[in-house]
């Protein structure tokens, strides 16, 4: 056992406040701080100084708890360690260790309570700490709603911080200098001469150290790493084929499986006739699952192509077969008795409307599919006593519990080995392809199973974004928008993931109107409700979650009224824009493309903003209404962050957020028919390619006190500020996503 | 059947339909090559035959008639090849799954066309899709592999 384990780590925990009430749990269990996991199989060589940092004699570890989905997250916490450790990315590797309480998500709370994200008043802070205390008991180890940079912005600055004072302090007992002489760079102490002790040889002695706690944070003035573009740490490996993913694994005596399950998610299998599979070669076994049939196999084609020799036959899926009626559904649910919550309301649109000549638009966002390149896979072996899992996923402590559950063993029996991911998009946020592989393997204890999807039955099974529509209603006055009113009306994909997490929401949803409740304007008479379509096909979160769709609408119809009042969009909106932030974003991206300026013949701008996890994002679009379509020429977003931590990524991950937006809304949905999706590869459901692909210019600004992720805050605007564009240059009002059902793109 | 694969020579006893993604990840574990679609539409697949670019996926083992190329064997973090090395020049990855196959797409046309133009690295480049939206990074890194090997 580590020495250090007694040590308090309350300092630890940045943004777990005191508790003012309401929660259930007590406060000694909220104030009782997570074991340190490095601690549980540390060696007396062994300086664990806390959850983040492990140093022994053969080097430098620093565990990356929030998962690699390709956002660079291993990186990023990687640099914010080093930063204060004063350890260059070069004498360190990284690990995401094992699934610990310890790793909780801080930073969720702040998605996850109905204030808007601007507001730092009392009442919001204290609801705030409520459920991030209810995080912190639960140990969710999350990796999502782009909260990584928040979560970990000042707790790993402080875990490297603390390990490098009590590396100074081993130092001083080992020279008897004192510690205030004592200098550190590049992984050693350095002595008033100039001598170097190497981290690596001070971490037995450091080991014995009280750890210290209390450290001041540098000043950004004096960083090396953070904020300046670095090398990725992955980058080699992944530009030379030698990044290992989960897929790529191979463990001691696997063997290669796929799946069949029933394309009516969620439905059960009848029966079915494997006959002709069964003496396909290399294949060794067929497994029945209560929701398909697997074939085990030597070689993951033999696997493929066996299960296309099944005969199936699929129960009916538990929600209407045809697309229409899934669209029905939405439309029937703007009622008073399917109001989710009244989220906004400023002034009185009633009464604004009242005599005034009324424009009305109706909207809709399709369900769509994440399709991360990676499939989904996972190798699992199950003993009697132990099962061990390898794969991606966002939320690994949530991987164990669920194992645990389903084979009824203790958590501290399920070994989870986090991957890295090729892509996620909220994919990984489901444990479809864990629950399988655990199936099959239980059946196999003692051999190890490597579970991988076909791109078709990933495609099948992929729990979409949420369905959706709009309503919207507004007024305007000598130029200016004078009343808008907005009814939303959408499956709850949190409702649908946490049921199938065997959890709920408690309250409303307020991913329904995610990005359109929030929006900074002050229109005088302001109303924004939600409506909870009832479950529909399941859905979960996609990049984004609900702002993806409520962004869209917000920001459409606030688009058309401005044309329809006359005025400006951008001069609109910077007038109604009602916080600095706001303000900022947009003047920036005006100045950025130069918005006003006369364009050719047949060509168009749009603009959009939509605040969505914090990050107020405007985005301008301009396009070309070619004789082959609608080109899309330049993009330029700007997004207020507070503090960009690895500029590179940034600028990579923001301008792919762009690229997943207008790829999606030009010609991307899943729609049911015979209760299954229709769309099951690629050629179906493409997304952007890189003939379509816009110049695209991005620009964070660093004015607000909190930081913030950028994973998803540039989705929500992009379709609006396509749609609006293709408007401007067109006359053509794009209502419905996908565009590419209305016009053509090239 | 014998394939050679990144110059060493393989005896392997496969179905002659065997799909060559499946030979070359299954059979001798080189797993820098990715399987996404297996159905031609994403291009992670791709390899070399004789120096010019294919989707494995869509290749039946039996039909090969030429040396084998993966991004193993193109270049290695001790030596990498001018693509690669442009690729980390521009830090062109995000989750990386795409980019084997997206920089032996590039390795081909840069073979074929040293000094391509944006249409034609447009075009060369089209079928190979990047979810995490890379496109711009990888424009920019074909030019610079493109200006590298014209130097060279
Ligand atoms: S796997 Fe071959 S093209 Fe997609
Ligand atoms: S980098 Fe992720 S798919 Fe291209």
């Amino acid at each position: 056992m580590g020495k250090l384990k007694t040590i308090a780590r309350r300092s630890f925990l940045i943004g777990s406040a005191a508790i003012v009430g309401g929660v259930a749990f007590g406060a000694y269990l909220v104030k009782r701080d997570p074991e340190n996991p490095l601690a549980l199989d540390a060696t007396d060589a062994d300086a664990v100084f806390n959850p983040w940092v492990k140093i022994n004699a053969e080097g430098i570890t620093l565990v990356t708890p929030h998962t690699d989905l390709g956002q660079g997250a291993a990186s990023m916490q990687a640099m914010l360690i080093a930063e204060e450790l004063d350890v260059n990315l070069d004498q360190v590797t990284t690990s995401y260790g094992r699934p610990a309480a310890a790793y909780y998500n801080t930073a969720m709370a702040g998605e996850a309570v109905p204030f808007r994200s601007n507001d730092d008043s009392f009442v919001a802070g204290v609801a705030r700490s409520t459920v991030d205390a209810v995080m912190k008991v639960m140990g969710a180890q999350v990796t999502g709603g782009s909260s990584s940079v928040t979560d970990s912005y000042e707790k790993l600055r402080q875990a490297g911080a603390m390990a490098r004072e009590t590396l100074k302090a081993a130092a001083a007992a080992e020279t008897g200098l004192p510690i205030s002489d004592l200098k550190t760079e590049g992984g050693a102490v350095v002595l008033p001469d100039g001598t170097r002790m190497a981290y690596t040889t001070l971490a037995a002695k450091a080991a014995q150290m009280d750890l210290v706690q209390d450290v001041a944070l540098r000043d950004p003035s004096q960083w090396r790493l953070v904020g300046k573009p670095v090398q990725r740490m992955d980058v080699v490996a992944k530009s030379t084929g030698t990044q290992t993913y989960g897929i790529d694994l191979n463990i001691e005596g696997m063997v290669l499986a796929s799946v069949r399950m029933n394309p009516r998610k969620g439905a059960p299998m009848r029966g079915f006739d494997a006959t002709a599979a069964e003496t396909m070669r290399g294949v060794s076994q067929i497994v029945a699952l209560p929701y398909g049939v697997a074939v085990v196999a030597d070689n993951t084609w033999r696997a493929f192509r066996a299960l296309e020799e099944i005969e199936i036959d699929w129960a009916e899926a538990p929600y209407p077969a045809e697309q229409d009626d899934h669209w029905a559904a939405v439309a029937a649910s703007f009622t008073p008795d399917r109001l989710d919550k009244e989220w906004r309301s400023d002034g009185d649109v009633e009464a604004a409307f009242e005599g005034a000549e009324v424009f009305e638009a109706e909207y809709r966002a399709p369900y769509v599919a994440h399709q991360p390149l990676e499939p989904l896979s996972a190798i699992v072996k199950v003993t009697d006593d132990r099962v061990d899992i390898w794969a991606a996923h966002q939320m690994p402590r949530f991987v164990q519990q669920r194992v645990a559950k389903r084979l009824e063993m203790d958590e501290e029996q399920i070994h989870f080995h986090n991957q890295y991911a090729g892509g996620s998009f909220g994919h990984r946020l489901e444990f479809i392809n864990i629950d399988v592989a655990v199936d099959v393997a239980d059946k196999m204890r003692g051999t190890a199973v490597k579970m991988i999807f076909r791109r078709e039955e990933d495609f099948t099974q992929d729990f979409t974004r949420q369905i959706g529509m709009a309503r919207g209603r507004g007024a305007f006055e000598g130029g200016k928008i004078t009343a808008l009113d907005l009814e939303i009306a959408t499956v709850s994909s949190s409702r649908s993931q946490m049921a199938r997490l065997g959890s709920s929401v408690p309250g409303p949803d307020m991913q329904i109107v995610a990005g359109a409740w929030n929006m900074r304007y002050s229109v005088p008479n302001l109303r924004v409700r939600g409506y909870a379509v009832p479950e529909l096909a399941p859905t979960s979160s996609w990049r984004s979650v609900g702002a993806s769709s409520a962004g869209f609408f917000a920001e459409s119809f606030l688009d058309e009224l401005i044309h329809a009042a006359g005025a400006d969009p951008m001069e609109e909106r910077l007038r109604l824009a009602d916080d600095p932030d706001a303000r900022a974003v947009l003047e920036a991206v005006a100045e950025m493309s130069n918005w006003g300026s006369p364009l050719g013949p047949r060509k168009g701008r749009g603009v959009a903003l939509v605040t969505s996890f914090g990050v107020p994002v405007a985005e301008v679009v301009e396009v070309t209404d070619t004789d082959d379509g609608i080109k899309i020429d330049r993009v330029w977003l700007a997004a207020e962050v507070g503090r960009v931590v690895d500029p590179v990524t940034f600028e990579n991950v923001a301008t792919g957020g762009v690229i997943w937006a207008l790829g999606h809304a030009m010609n991307s949905e899943i729609t049911y028919s015979d209760g299954q999706a229709e769309q099951d590869n690629y050629h179906l459901s493409e997304g952007m390619r890189l003939r379509q692909c816009p110049v695209i210019e991005v620009r964070a600004l660093e004015n607000n006190p909190h930081v913030r992720g950028i994973g998803e805050p540039p989705v929500p605007p992009a379709a609006a500020a396509l749609a609006n564009a293709i408007f401007a240059a067109t006359g053509t009002r794009l209502r419905d996503m996908p565009f590419f059902n209305t016009v053509d793109f090239v | 059947m014998k394939l050679n694969v990144d110059g060493k020579s393989h005896e392997v006893d496969v179905e002659d339909d065997m799909p060559l993604l499946w030979v070359l990840r299954d059979e001798l574990g080189i797993t820098g090559v990715k399987y996404g679609c297996g159905i031609a539409q994403c291009g992670a697949c791709t390899v070399h035959i004789d120096g010019v670019a294919v989707r494995s996926c869509q290749t039946a083992a039996g039909d090969v008639d030429g040396a084998i190329t993966t991004i193993e064997g193109l270049g290695t973090p001790d030596a990498l090849h001018a693509v690669q090395d442009a690729w980390i020049t521009h830090q062109v990855a995000q989750c990386g799954y795409c980019q084997s196959g997206q920089i032996m797409q590039a390795a081909s046309l840069l073979g074929e066309n040293t000094a391509p133009t944006d249409a034609e690295i447009d075009e060369a480049m089209d079928g190979n899709l990047c979810r995490c939206g890379t496109y711009p990074r990888i424009r920019a890194a074909v030019k610079t592999a493109a200006a590298k090997l014209q130097g060279a």
